[in-house]
């Protein structure tokens, strides 16, 4: 039976950048997938297009092609990404640039264009899925609107031979759906095959978060390695089975209860996970281990797609200000209760106006609140951090400088105060029927 | 005892959505889990912090369960004040439920 191996190569903007050169180099791979794009992620790559047009790419892109184009144009790996965000034509040129400069040719790079969908969003009248509101009444703080994209135009630039392929907004497991199809040539109708692959992709799509990294918890779950984790691979058959594995000798681990975390992480109702290419439905999957790191999948399976593509959308929402202060001691707990009070009364008395405001005490209850975070004893150190919403980025400014001004204010030993603040650039979404979404691919050949 | 004896958790979010997923260590536990890790004890352990629903999904083709918590997230990833902007953390919480011993 005809095999594919697809590898994963980023699990974030941010994430590791040698698992993927190992993988690349190792992993005997026919496809590097990247998938950098948070919800948010867009939304503030809009912001930088609009002040600079050849902008609102992932700012990593440039590193990441320099570190594995090279060894993929060698072993004729071929990379999908997202890492295009608002922009991914002047992605495509960036990735020709890179390419051109470590002097690689035979190269045909394309860029999937038709998610922005501002413009049609503004005209129609659409209701945000999450509150019910009208988008219209976002109108003026409207930052971007991207619709999720299927694997449909990946497909059309595989198809036209294209080695690197760049995209903006496409539903996460797509990206690994579009080349499974390709490669075996899946009827873009056999919803069981579909919803597989979605399994597939949904696994890969993390990267280190199947092999073992958001997992460790020492005395219950143990991980090796996990400074230089493997990225996750899939050996995909042509009948949908895959093999979840990593390169040999890299860290993490690749077991059921890993590819179990993964397969439910960011899913709601796992029978109906709706992408643009299918509904796919994991309560048939089933794991098995068939020796150490490799973890087999079987049993997805999936309904008709819905016809509707999710659009998110990006808005200007309001300001965050926040300010930190360390107390250490004896009665460290004590100092960061009265910092605490000292700073809601001082932002009441001079009138700073706040929508929402939260004072935690960091090591004792800032993550769960007082109800779930029992402590038999006083921790050694506390940090108070106060964090409120604002309508301006002046009033913003002020939550920060009333943790400041403890310094020589508040109580004894405050220590190590720090403050910032950040516009809030919140996403919301909506439903728009597919046929609104024409995507384009655009190519450029690097002889 | 309590649930991390015999189950591992996994947290993610979707906007204000939480989801966080109680997988049996060993695949006789399932029942155990689904017995007593109802959504009506998730919703109460969680108290002030879930506001809306939290619904329940079953696997048993996996030994796990999958809570969807509604408006449990300050208003998500993008807007919060809360120090764990993506709620990942609330799967060590979970891991602290009671639950009868064996």
């Amino acid at each position: 039976m005809k095999k594919m191996r697809i590898g994963s190569g980023a699990g974030y903007s941010g994430d590791r950048i040698e698992p993927a050169i190992e993988l690349a180099e190792k992993g005997n791979i026919d496809y590097l997938v990247f998938e950098c794009l948070a919800e948010r992620t867009i939304a503030i790559a809009q912001q930088l297009k609009m002040k600079d047009p050849e902008q609102g790419y992932d700012p990593l892109l440039a590193e990441r092609m320099e570190a594995v184009l090279p060894v993929c144009r060698q072993k004729r790996v071929k990379i999908i990404t997202n890492m295009g965000a608002a922009n991914p034509l002047w992605g495509m040129k960036k990735i020709v640039e890179v390419a051109k400069r470590l002097k690689l040719g035979g190269l045909k790079i394309a860029a999937v264009m038709g998610d922005d969908m501002l413009t049609i969003i503004r005209q129609g009248d659409y209701t945000i899925s999450e509150n019910g509101v009208k988008v219209s009444e976002l109108e003026g703080r409207l930052v971007s609107a991207n619709a999720y994209l299927g694997a449909g135009p990946i497909l059309e630039a595989l198809r036209s031979g294209a080695d690197v392929i760049i995209t903006g907004r496409v539903a996460d497991p797509s990206l690994f759906l579009a080349p499974i199809i390709h490669e075996f040539g899946w009827s873009q109708e056999d919803w069981t095959k579909l919803g597989q692959g979605i399994v597939i992709g949904h696994l890969l799509e993390c990267a280190g978060q199947v092999t073992g990294g958001y997992f460790a918890d020492p005395g219950y779950k143990e991980v090796p390695g996990l400074a230089r984790l493997g990225f996750p691979l899939a050996e995909v058959s042509e009948n949908g089975t895959a093999v979840i594995t990593k390169v040999p000798g890299s860290g993490g681990r690749v077991t059921p209860a890993t590819c179990k975390e993964q397969l439910l992480y960011e899913i709601h109702d796992p029978s109906s996970y709706l992408t643009p290419d299918v509904v796919a439905d994991f309560t048939g999957v089933r794991l098995e281990q068939i020796q150490e790191d490799h973890v087999m999948i079987q049993g997805g399976r999936g309904k008709p797609k819905t016809g509707k593509l999710k659009v998110s959308i990006g808005y200007v929402d309001s300001y965050i200000g926040e300010g930190q202060i360390s107390y250490a001691g004896p009665g460290a707990v004590s100092k960061g209760r009265l910092a605490r009070q000292i700073v809601l009364e001082r932002l009441k008395l001079t009138g700073v106006k706040v929508d929402e405001i939260r004072a935690d005490l960091i090591g004792v209850d800032s993550l769960h609140g007082p109800l779930l975070s029992r402590t038999s004893s006083d921790p050694y150190e506390v940090r108070l951090r106060v964090a409120g919403r604002t309508a301006s980025m002046r009033e913003a400014i002020r939550i920060g400088s009333e943790v400041e001004t403890l310094y020589t204010n508040g109580p004894a030993g405050g220590a190590g105060a720090t403050k910032e603040t950040r516009e809030v650039v919140a996403m919301l979404s909506t439903l728009i029927p597919g046929s609104l979404v024409k995507p384009e691919v655009h190519y450029e050949v690097i002889t | 005892m309590i649930l991390r004896e015999i189950a591992h958790s996994r947290t993610g979010d979707k906007g204000n959505t939480s989801n966080i997923s109680v997988i049996a260590f060993r695949e006789e536990d399932y029942k155990l889990l689904e017995r007593y890790v109802t959504a009506e004890r998730v919703k109460a352990f969680f108290s002030e912090h879930v506001k809306g629903e939290v619904v329940r999904y079953c696997l048993p083709n996996i030994g796990a369960l999958n809570f969807v918590m509604h408006n449990a997230l300050g208003g998500g990833v993008t807007c919060t004040l809360a120090v764990d902007i993506h709620g990942k953390s609330l799967s060590s919480a979970i891991l602290e439920m009671d639950i009868p011993a064996k």
